[in-house]
């Protein structure tokens, strides 16, 4: 075990340094940094002068090995248009974005287990048939088109609920929510929805198809045999068995939550590290791009070590087989 | 070779098509996509006027609502979006761009995915575990975060886009490909082509490449849906295609901004074509997983 865990984090970290090669060579050097941060009535002295203060006249190599000396030291650069170190902005946008991720995927997995439940236990009904035709549209329809739909109908024409930034926050241990306030969780309601349809499509498809292959299960029919309540065999006995692959996919899909965040976030103007990077794109903010890139990498080399750790805890046989390859 | 049976007996392109018109939704999928892909490739055509020729366009008619008359006499029925251009038009020629931009990336991922698989599924050992753990690697990101990490040091562009959705899908192809070029690799029939002692090449494309196919077709089948979609959502983004040749996300980021004062078609009607052109696709690909997939054959 102590092996795997070992193997798993040293492969993990191989990633991340070959992820950051990827981007520094990327941004650093395809681009030419200095065209951006010196004014177009430099003359060819400045540009000299500022190239050497930037480290630029070094070769290649060296020149990673300062970004990584800085990199290890918290340290990736100043944001252009924010004048501030990149990754103190990266870390103040991080929390707006984690809330959003939790909430969507709080929602995805209230909502999904009952309605999945109830497709796998009446397939034929009306209900069921509907809820899937949903569960199909989810899957097909592109997050940001929702997204827009959802602003149409609730915030145009209804003018129910705010489409608009993140509202009131409240510190809860230190860092701002807005989940404690009625208000904050107006503002939370729309874009959480539009980032949950889609993982709530996939844990309606993952429990239906799991309730109806439970129910064919020998302890099923024993539980009905010996007279338990419908709700006893599907609320203990069917649903504790279907849990697995859905505790599962949940590990698994908070990652690609945090990614399409960046897609929610810009339309709804929520004040995240998805719309700081989009934001920083279109104004070539080189420092917070290098640093949320590597950020957002770290979390998901972070989250693909944790499932993995735990899912060899779980499950012997994938020790096994990674100890032999 | 056999003499042919006395009785007519079906082809497998028979089977193939008499299985996929058996579903009803499969064969409106597929008028669907078929009145798609006509619009796209006859855009100039049917369309009422270009709507990049400034000529045609006049900014006195800009976001008029569907149905209204424009400047030149005719009808917008989509109404106009911020330039004056007509929707329907702009529609038509946007979806040129997003079907291209999907096809041509899924077709060039497949080519490299299939290379890769191929070479990996012979080469064994020591280089097809290292590609494996690379596809593993590549897989285990989202694929729109690996598509904007390229685009934003990349830049905007219809070529770059294509580079970024071929590099974000050629790992699916090689995983499937690997895995059915290892499973047909062991049959009586690959067996047969070695003991004739046939050459590699004619060995791995005559016999191996054609029966691995069936799950590729699948698979390209629903990629060029998620291509046209993750391209959707980078336009959207500003990151994808660039403003010159607007795809259908690109039109729809265009109407955002007047979505809030209730000029809701700018955005709405290429995002309905979009939906269209994906759900058509999808219902397509559904029925060919089914219809080639060997053990729901009777």
């Amino acid at each position: 075990m102590l092996v795997y865990i070992i193997r798993r984090v040293f492969q993990s970290a191989l990633v991340l340094f070959l992820m950051s090669l990827l981007v520094f060579v990327g941004v650093y050097a395809i681009g030419n940094p200095i065209d951006i941060l010196i004014s177009a009535q430099a003359d060819q002295k400045d540009i000299e002068a500022a190239t050497a203060a930037l480290g630029l006249d070094k070769p290649l190599w060296s020149q990673y090995l300062l970004f990584l000396k800085g990199a290890a030291s918290g340290d990736l650069g100043r944001s252009f248009a924010f004048n501030v170190p990149a990754i103190q902005l990266i870390f103040e946008r991080m929390p707006a974005t984690l809330e959003l991720a939790l909430v969507a995927m709080v929602m995805a997995v209230g909502l999904g287990i009952p309605l999945g439940l109830l497709a796998g236990l009446k397939p034929n009904s009306w209900v069921g048939k509907l809820i899937m035709t949903g569960s199909i549209l989810g899957f097909s329809l592109p997050t940001f088109w929702v997204g827009l739909l959802l602003i149409m109908v609730f915030a145009v024409q209804l003018g129910w609920l705010p489409s608009n930034g993140r509202g009131p926050t409240t510190n809860l241990f230190g860092v701002p929510v807005s989940f404690l306030t009625l208000e904050g969780l107006q503002f939370l309601l729309l874009p959480a929805l539009n980032l949950a349809l889609y993982k709530l499509s996939l844990i309606i498809r993952l429990t239906r198809a799991g309730t109806q292959e439970a129910l064919l299960q020998d302890y099923v029919k024993f539980a009905r045999a010996k007279g338990l309540s419908a709700t006893r065999v599907v609320g203990v006995h069917v649903l504790k068995n279907i849990m697995i692959p859905i505790v599962t996919v949940i590990g698994l899909e908070f990652g690609s939550v945090i990614a399409f965040a960046i897609v929610t976030e810009s339309i709804f103007a929520w004040p995240g590290m998805g719309k700081l990077i989009i934001d920083a794109i279109a104004v070539l903010d080189r420092p917070v791009i290098v640093a949320y890139l590597l950020v957002i990498v770290t979390i998901f080399i972070l989250i693909n070590l944790v499932v993995d750790l735990v899912y060899s805890l779980l499950d012997p046989r994938v020790r096994l087989s990674e100890a032999k390859g | 070779m056999m003499a042919p049976a006395p009785t007519t007996i079906e082809t497998p392109w028979q089977r193939l098509r008499r299985d996929f018109l058996a579903s009803r939704l499969a064969v409106f999928g597929l008028i669907l996509l078929a009145l798609v892909i006509f619009v796209a490739l006859c855009a100039p055509l049917i369309s009422m006027q270009n709507p990049y020729d400034l000529k045609q366009v006049s900014i006195e008619d800009s976001r008029m609502a569907p149905g209204s008359t424009l400047s030149t006499g005719k009808i917008a029925l989509l109404g106009t979006d911020e330039q004056g251009r007509d929707l329907l038009s702009a529609i038509f020629y946007g979806l040129r761009i997003s079907l291209m931009v999907g096809v041509a990336s899924t077709f060039f991922a497949m080519l490299i995915g299939l290379s890769v698989g191929l070479f990996a599924a012979y080469a064994g050992g020591r280089t097809d575990s290292a590609i494996m753990r690379l596809v593993d690697i590549q897989l285990s990101f989202p694929a729109i975060l690996i598509a904007l990490i390229l685009l934003a040091v990349l830049g905007q562009g219809i070529d770059k886009t294509i580079f970024a959705l071929i590099t974000v899908q050629w790992a699916y192809y090689a995983r499937t490909v690997r895995g059915a070029a290892l499973a047909e690799r062991q049959k009586e029939y690959m067996e047969a082509a070695r003991v004739l002692a046939l050459p590699t090449s004619r060995m791995i494309f005559r016999h191996l490449l054609p029966n691995c196919l069936p799950p590729l077709i699948v698979i390209a089948t629903v990629q060029v849906a998620h291509a046209i979609a993750l391209e959707a959502t980078l336009s959207y983004l500003g990151i994808g295609v660039p403003v010159t040749e607007p795809s259908l996300g690109m039109l729809i980021r265009n109407g955002f901004e007047y979505m809030l004062s209730g000029k809701y078609w700018i955005s709405f009607y290429p995002g309905v074509a979009l939906l269209i052109t994906i759900v058509a696709i999808n219902l397509v690909a559904d029925q060919l997983r089914d219809v080639l997939n060997p053990r729901l054959q009777k």
